[in-house]
């Protein structure tokens, strides 16, 4: 039912975790429909050195909160807000049919997280 | 990697004895019981003892076997045959909150036709009140339908005590006693039952073939038409290598029944006293006294954990289970045996459900206990839920559907 990608992605998720002093936070979903993401941001010159995530949700979750982090990282504020959660989902090869809509957020919870970057730092 | 086969609830392996029994049927004596000549005449009388075999398990007469191709299939024709049967007697059905699909659903399409149904709440443990059962019994109420064990939990509901207030009350009792066949003793007399279906791959017998017990007399509307088999209650050429399955997996169900039951239930006990007992914050679903439960079945949740995840962990290492979770319920909501039971929305999603076998190992159960706390820990230290100090969000009202100005 998953990609060999999202299987990877899942068994062996990449930047599990929280970051310390994060200057962006960002979560999505919540625990009726069975996802929550949360992404945590270090951003330094405008870029985007560090991303972590938890997530509580389904295989397909997990895969997807794993991939926004690699893609995110290193990439501008402006390239990070134009990832979208169809992006991510093709880079894992794609997502089961039933996945697609409900636990495919993760560039959500990242844009989140840049929103929450933008409003500390605009002050 | 060792393959452990934790899901039996689901569907069981087709037992040696019962393929063994099955096999000279489909090329050889491969007639239609139907037919008079002698290709028919060789498959007649297996059908006829598969009938008595199922009949003995059930403590009912062969006559009142009806032969079907699945428990769902049974569920419908109890519940619409006996509304179309009944229906100028009254429109009301009452059931249980945590009934399987296959009856749910059956008494929703009927609410559509004009019929009442109403659905018995459970407890916190999954239990029936039975005064509620019996003060929702009106002049127009036509069927009771309250299955013998629940799939999801494992709980085992008094199935006499509602047979006599059915009968006291001259109302037909149908129950599904696909999860209790071969796990418990059924014996439809005893317990005043006017329909029981049981299902063969939940017993070691094929998927594709199933049983109801219609007690002599009872009068139910045609679900299947076509030809004159099953005595015109069942049309459809008979699977005869499955009725045949059927029949040998129900003799061996009745004849281990004890043994197996005391097996499996030990193995279940450590499996639930182990989890208990090595992993802080899980949850036992289901009645809290493991007599009240099918012997094979521990329905627990793990705190912070969405199920789907859960169980592809387990899966890595071989482990099959099954979960309540909204992602492997196939719709957007948790079960809604949790939800009748009020487990709280997150322990909902992290439902998970070991149902044994007899072919279970302790030492299966061991390897079990020794791989699940660092899975279960993993995943929690992955979970934006666990030791966390806010509240999270809980409701669809913050719902995930966060509007970002994406620059295209």
């Amino acid at each position: 039912m998953y990609t060999d990608k999202v299987m990877d992605h899942f068994s062996n998720p990449r930047n599990v975790g929280e970051i310390e002093n994060a200057n962006g936070v960002g979560e999505v979903g919540n625990a009726s429909c069975g996802d929550i993401m949360k992404i945590y941001l270090q951003v330094e010159d405008n870029i985007i050195k560090d991303v972590k995530f938890k997530t509580f949700g389904c295989g397909a979750a997990i895969a997807t909160s794993s991939m926004v982090t690699e893609m995110a990282i290193g990439k501008t504020i402006e390239e990070a807000l134009i990832l979208t959660n169809q992006a991510v989902a093709e880079a894992l090869d794609g997502l089961p049919p039933a996945k697609m809509h409900c636990s495919n957020l993760a560039a959500d919870a990242l844009h989140e997280a840049i929103k929450d970057y933008k409003e500390k730092h605009s002050a | 990697m060792n393959k452990i086969y934790l899901d039996n609830n689901a569907t069981t392996a087709v037992k040696k004895e019962v393929l063994d029994a099955m096999l000279p049927y489909f090329c050889e004596q491969f007639g239609n019981p139907s037919s008079v000549h002698w290709a028919g005449r060789m498959v007649s009388g297996a059908i006829e003892k598969a009938r008595e075999q199922v009949a003995d398990l059930m403590n009912c007469s062969p006559a009142e076997v009806i032969f079907l191709s699945c428990g769902s299939e049974g569920d419908n024709h109890a519940i619409k045959g006996t509304a179309e049967a009944l229906k100028h007697k009254g429109n009301h059905i009452i059931t249980t909150a945590v009934e399987h699909p296959a009856v749910l659903e059956t008494c929703a399409a009927l609410e559509k036709d004009g019929f009442e149904v109403t659905y018995l709440k459970v407890d916190k443990d999954g239990m029936l009140d039975l005064q509620d059962l019996e003060s929702a019994i009106t002049d127009k109420t036509i069927l009771i339908s309250v299955m013998w064990a629940n799939n999801e939990m494992g709980n085992i509901y008094p199935i006499k005590e509602i047979g006599e207030i059915a009968k006291k009350h001259k109302v037909r009792f149908h129950t599904d006693a696909v999860q209790a066949a071969g796990k418990i003793p059924l014996d439809v007399r005893d317990a005043n039952v006017d329909i029981a279906v049981i299902s063969g791959h939940k017993i070691g017998a094929p998927k594709g073939v199933a049983a109801m017990y219609l007690k002599r007399g009872t009068k139910i509307g045609r679900f299947m038409h076509g030809g004159h088999q099953e005595r015109n209650r069942r049309a459809g050429t008979h699977n005869v290598p499955g009725i045949v399955g059927l029949g040998v997996a129900c003799e061996l169900a009745r004849t281990h029944l004890e043994e197996n039951y005391s097996y499996v239930r030990k193995l279940r006990d450590k499996l639930e006293q182990g989890i208990l007992s090595s992993i802080p914050e899980v949850k036992l679903n289901g009645h809290p006294n493991p007599d009240m439960r099918l012997p094979n079945t521990l329905n627990v949740s793990f705190n912070y954990i969405e199920g789907e995840s859960l169980l592809l962990f387990f899966d890595m290492k071989g482990i099959a289970a099954s979960s309540g979770s909204a992602c492997t319920s196939g719709s957007l909501e948790p079960s809604h045996v949790m939800g009748a039971m009020g487990v709280e929305i997150v322990l909902a999603h992290s439902s998970t459900r070991f149902s044994l076998g007899a072919d279970n190992t302790e030492e299966e159960i061991d390897f079990v206990l020794q791989e699940l706390p660092p899975i279960v820990q993993r995943l929690r230290e992955m979970s934006p839920l666990y030791n966390r100090t806010d509240p999270a969000p809980l409701t669809c009202d913050e719902c995930r559907m966060v509007t970002i100005t994406v620059p295209h």
